[in-house]
């Protein structure tokens, strides 16, 4: 099928990128083939004076390349080989000898803004939509279609390099500062403003307007300025990394060799940088989870679910104002907002207003805004929820009060969906008293939820396909990467949060340097340690973890001491109150472990033992347990697994998830580091079902 | 009171109350007489007035053409959008320095580009329901007189310094500050809903319809050359009011409209909002101007009782408003259609067609969209229809007359009722967009 469409507006050709049958437009090896012989074409073609080069969907340029077409290519020479091609069509295209003028309305992005960075001039669209940018740092990979050396060329190493080292996204007016854009035009009238470019340009009516560098800005791109740019950007990408993602350096190096070797060194060092980083692990985990993501923001069941156009939201706290948030901005779902008393509700509704103030000149207008607060209504009772589909309660985790929550919605008239946002207390004890059990679920948020993507629901045995449907289609329309899993203490994400933790306490108790074991869980790649991510989600939900858990834990074989109650007792209640196993001043965390702490858990005096050790163990302890959730069923497919660890407590991405690292490493080897560790260690280390066999 | 509801109904809500249809009501609005000041480049012959004294002016044109017993209007409405904070209620100060009796009521009404519109169309209904038999509507404008804003940091200090007592207290007036807070700004005629300016909105919108860059400056062109044959001719002096300034300096005719004007000079203009590639410039676009107008309605039985002129009947008239995003100056392509199905008329029935001009490409557009079977049908707004360039703003029209925001509504009543009596025919159409997506049309009749 072709997947370019060829116009003609008098002497301009117009080439419209058309894929109809996909989700979004992406460079495929049919498209660039296309592009090739098309070219051909028009280059000989005496009546065509230029080409404009745009896309048949509104919205839509290119989302980038075909990335799952490089997964299938079986070596490294044969990727150089398809790379090099790539760069030659892109040459063309440079050299091409009538003016080259690229539309964009709508993501551009990696080989997308490869490809207009090779055109001679590029209109965009003002569009909110319209976005530029080099991610495959996200998936472990480098721009191998010569973004490294044009994106430099044309933006100074200075400016290229933070860009390509984040994969951070240009919206259109930087863009057009930064001279990735000629001009911007309204949506409407965008293909004829780059027809008329390209009229002028053949013309010579046109000319493309010189960029204005700043003088800072022209020093540090300079040869000698840019070396001090590379030292420092490897020194920066290593403290952000501690060496666990390859793709920042392996870019760093690519762009290095352009800049002291010039064009051909770098398209050249980029192709080959490329196929070094496809086949690394890294790379493939990253990719893995781009996947298992994109997947875990669809809903499989949007068929069965019920439409929810108002929200009742119980808890107007961080966690009930961010649903609130999202459900108005993203979902575009009225909210009915519900604190213990009404002031609490406007408090609430007050900070959300705050909270979407902070994106007013960026993602939003301060009229938007206006409009999105007025769509959470503070209500003062339980009456007013009658006509909302779906209720959520955020309320304090306590059984009691969660029961009686839900037993007041249920004496509502009409039928909807009771989300409880419990983070471990299990649905069958919530609904013990419930009327109606089908239609209740638990709805997992993380905090801050405008920030968090994760959302785990719950479903008990009880529940509902179209509750289900319903849950999902929500956490869907509030942009929600989600995963369903089955019900039981701490569900997935604060069981293993739970374990954890409890393998902490236990390494610290046997005398492991606290700060050296929160060190060496960071430079594994978790991106806070146990103990400051403790004080960060607060250590009255620890100990309440810690009281759901119990039986879980002690099976496992860990003393059934609650620590993080003691901590509480004596007032030291995490992050918020300035104080749990770190000190805060003025919100920052100071790199010591309080001394107080470590007598009031009993913590040896003296330390020692290797904590990389405990931080490896630890690990091994994740992968296993998330085994054990799989066999019991609490998983239903290894994914979620993946996808909740990564964005549920900050398992190591590059590792790909506790499944995917499982099966990298091999099943065979997991076991038998699992072996070694049940032998020194205890049962807790026994391989998991789905492991052994 | 009712009509209005009817443009609801029309939008495809149904309410119980229906209104009174147009033909029932035996009270008719007579149009007896119009009176207006010159429309002038904002800040030239007026730099040193206020909008309050255009109002003043027209408003005791309309009387001394009227000759009427001013104790018999019982109401005044006026337009205007660029208030100025002095004369919050223009419409009674102007009514009352004109000589007007003070015990007329006497409000000032804002719909941007059609707050005469609406003040004709409030005293209109007023007659209507018999609730007074006369009034006077119109509207006015200073666009060389915007107000300069304050930041509200600086506003709420300003509000602090009446309680300051102590000349120390001024001291800290300046605390909390910011250097660039205390600079004045000019409000940009942006729509406070989507920040965008309405120039960009209107070459989006010419975008959208196919609209050339060539077609709005012919059009412009025709704005001009019409508007200067119309003035020639003497047409457009009718009903206008000379103004003096303090030094005896006479403005007696408008003064935007241009004579030396071509294709290729429009041809030359950069675009003034989407640059480079827009299609709106400063040539093809309504630009800034000082004016006033009014016109004096009566019950039509009334005036011909007591010997008053009719120059016309208003029939009917009616608002609508659309998405001040996608569609801001489409207003007009909704309100036609409406207004003359419920009046059982077809376009081909208008003779005279009075639109307001707020870009050459926005009349376009809303021209392309009445003629586009798709919009047509899909907005449920009947088949499309061909509209008769030949009808169209003979005189000229707001590209070349300028455009007062709140004057505008009534100079094209106006120009409506004469151009009627000038080329004959039954019937004319006034029909004008407004910021937020706003739109007015007017059916309006000359009667023997």
């Amino acid at each position: 099928m072709s997947e370019l469409r060829l116009e003609r507006h008098g002497a301009i050709a117009v080439l419209l990128f058309d894929q109809p049958h996909q989700p979004v437009n992406i460079l495929t090896e049919t498209t660039l083939s296309e592009l090739q012989s098309k070219l051909a074409e028009l280059e000989a073609d005496a009546s065509v004076a230029g080409v404009v080069i745009a896309s048949s969907r509104p919205g839509m340029f290119l989302a980038g390349a075909d990335i799952s077409s490089f997964l299938q290519f079986p070596d490294k020479p044969s990727v150089i080989a398809k790379i090099t091609e790539g760069n030659e069509l892109f040459a063309t295209i440079e050299q091409f000898p009538k003016p080259m003028v690229a539309a964009v309305d709508g993501p551009c992005l990696g080989g997308g803004t490869e490809l207009i960075l090779a055109c001679h001039y590029v209109v965009a669209s003002s569009s909110t939509r319209t976005r530029f940018g080099l991610p495959e740092v996200q998936l472990g990979l480098l721009p191998g279609l010569g973004g490294t050396v044009r994106f430099t060329e044309r933006l100074g190493v200075s400016t290229a390099l933070p860009y390509m080292l984040t994969g951070r996204p240009i919206f259109a007016k930087q863009a057009r500062r930064h001279g990735i854009v000629d001009a911007l035009h309204h949506q409407e009238g965008l293909l004829s403003a780059a027809i008329t470019a390209a009229e002028q340009l053949a013309a010579g009516t046109l000319k493309k307007r010189p960029k204005k560098t700043a003088l800072l800005t022209q020093a540090l791109d300079s040869k000698l300025g840019s070396r001090i740019v590379f030292q420092q950007a490897e020194k920066e990408t290593l403290a952000k990394t501690h060496g666990n993602f390859p793709a920042p350096i392996k870019i760093i190096e690519v762009v290095k060799a352009f800049v002291e070797g010039g064009r051909q060194a770098g398209f050249a060092a980029s192709a080959s940088g490329f196929a070094e980083l496809l086949f690394t692990n890294e790379a493939r985990a990253l990719i893995h989870l781009f996947f298992a993501q994109t997947k875990a923001k669809r809903n499989p069941r949007a068929n069965e679910a019920r439409p929810v156009s108002t929200l009742g939201m119980i808890g107007a706290g961080l966690m009930g104002s961010g649903i609130a948030e999202v459900s108005v901005q993203q979902a575009g779902i009225d909210v009915l907002l519900k604190d213990i008393d009404v002031a609490g509700a406007y408090r609430g509704r007050a900070s959300v207003a705050k909270s979407l103030g902070k994106k007013v000149g960026k993602q939003l207008t301060s009229f938007e805004r206006d409009q999105l607060v007025e769509r959470i209504t503070p209500v003062n009772d339980f009456a007013a929820f009658e006509r909302a589909e779906m209720v959520i309660e955020a309320v304090l985790e306590e059984l009691e009060l969660k029961q009686d929550t839900l037993a007041a919605i249920e004496a509502l008239p009409g039928e909807r969906v009771f989300a409880t946002n419990t983070s471990a207390i299990p649905l069958r004890e919530i609904t013990a008293n419930a009327k109606h059990k089908e239609r209740v679920i638990g709805m997992h948020y993380f905090s801050p939820v405008p920030k968090m993507p994760l959302l785990e629901i719950v479903v008990s045995e009880h529940t509902a396909p179209w509750v289900l449907a319903t849950a999902q289609e929500v956490g869907r329309r509030q942009g929600k990467t989600m995963i369903v899993v089955g019900d039981g203490p701490g569900f997935y994400t604060t069981r293993m949060i739970g374990m954890y933790v409890a393998e902490t306490m236990l390494a610290l108790r046997s005398g492991i340097d606290p700060l050296a074991l929160d060190n060496a869980l960071v430079q594994l790649g978790f991106p806070l340690g146990p103990l400051a991510m403790m004080d960060d989600v607060g250590l009255a939900t620890g100990a309440n973890i810690q009281v759901v858990l119990a039986e879980l834990l002690s099976k496992r074989g860990y003393d059934s001491d609650n620590y993080a109650n003691t901590l509480v007792q004596a007032g030291y209640t995490g992050r918020a109150a300035g104080k749990g196993f770190y000190r805060y001043e003025n919100g920052k965390r100071k790199r010591e472990i309080d001394p107080h702490v470590k007598t009031m858990l009993g913590l040896p005096a003296q330390t020692g033992g290797s904590a990389a050790e405990v931080a490896r163990r630890i690990l091994l302890l994740l992968i296993n347990e998330a085994h054990r959730c799989l066999a019991e069923g609490i998983l239903q497919h290894p994914s979620d697994g993946d996808v909740g660890a990564v964005f549920g407590f900050g398992f190591p991405p590059y590792f790909g998830g506790p499944f995917w690292y499982a099966k990298s490493l091999g099943h065979e080897a997991v076991v038998h580091e699992l072996q070694a560790l049940e032998a020194e260690f205890g049962h807790r280390f026994a391989p998991a079902p789905g492991l052994s066999t | 009171m009712g009509y209005e509801l009817l443009t609801e109904q029309a939008a495809g809500y149904t309410r119980e109350n229906q209104g009174v249809p147009p033909s029932m009501n035996t009270n008719h609005t007579a149009v007896v007489a119009s009176a207006r000041v010159p429309f002038t480049r904002a800040g030239t012959a007026y730099k040193r007035f206020v909008a309050y004294d255009l109002a003043r002016s027209a408003l005791a044109g309309v009387k001394a053409a009227s000759e009427v017993d001013s104790r018999a209007v019982e109401q005044i409405v006026f337009g205007t959008v660029m208030q100025n904070v002095q004369n919050a209620n223009v419409a009674r100060d102007a009514a009352i320095g004109a000589g007007f009796s003070q015990h007329t009521p006497a409000h000032t009404v804002t719909m941007a580009c059609i707050s005469a519109n609406r003040a004709i169309a409030d005293i209109n209904m007023a007659i209507r329901s018999g609730a007074i038999t006369a009034g006077v509507a119109g509207g006015t404008e200073m666009l060389g007189d915007i107000p300069p804003t304050f930041s509200r940091a600086v506003r709420a200090k300003f509000f602090e310094s009446r309680g300051y007592k102590t000349p120390q207290q001024w001291l800290g007036f300046l605390s909390g500050i910011k250097a660039k807070d205390l600079l004045p700004g000019a409000p940009a005629i942006a729509e406070f809903t989507t920040g965008e300016t309405m120039g960009e909105s209107a070459d989006r919108l010419a975008a959208k319809f196919g609209i050339t860059r060539e077609q709005q400056d012919a059009y412009a062109l025709r704005s001009h050359t019409m508007a200067a044959e119309a003035q020639a001719a003497g047409h457009l002096a009718t009903d206008i009011v000379p103004f003096a300034d303090e030094r005896g300096n006479l403005t007696t005719q408008d003064t935007g409209i241009r004579t030396d004007s071509s294709m290729e000079k429009l041809a030359k203009l950069r675009p003034a909002f989407v640059k480079p590639f827009g299609t709106v410039t400063a040539g093809n676009a309504s630009p800034l101007t000082d004016g006033a107008a009014a016109v004096l309605l009566m019950n039509e039985a009334h005036a011909k009782a007591n010997g008053h002129p009719v120059l016309g009947r208003i029939v009917d008239s009616l608002f609508v408003a659309q998405d001040p995003g996608d569609e801001l100056l489409l207003g007009p392509a909704y309100a036609v259609p409406r207004l003359l199905a419920r009046n059982n008329l077809a376009l081909s029935d208008i003779a005279v067609i009075e639109i307001h001009e707020a870009f050459a490409g926005q009349v376009l557009a809303v021209f392309a969209a009445l003629e586009s079977e798709q919009f047509m049908t899909s907005r449920d707004l009947g088949g499309a229809v061909q509209v008769d360039m030949d009808r169209v703003n003979r005189w000229g029209g707001s590209v070349s007359l300028g455009h007062p925001f709140g004057a505008t509504g009534a100079r094209l009543v106006s120009f409506a009722l004469s151009r009627l009596a000038h080329e004959g025919g039954q019937y004319a159409l006034v029909t004008a967009c407004a910021a937020g997506g706003l739109g007015h049309a007017m059916l309006l009749e000359r009667t023997s």
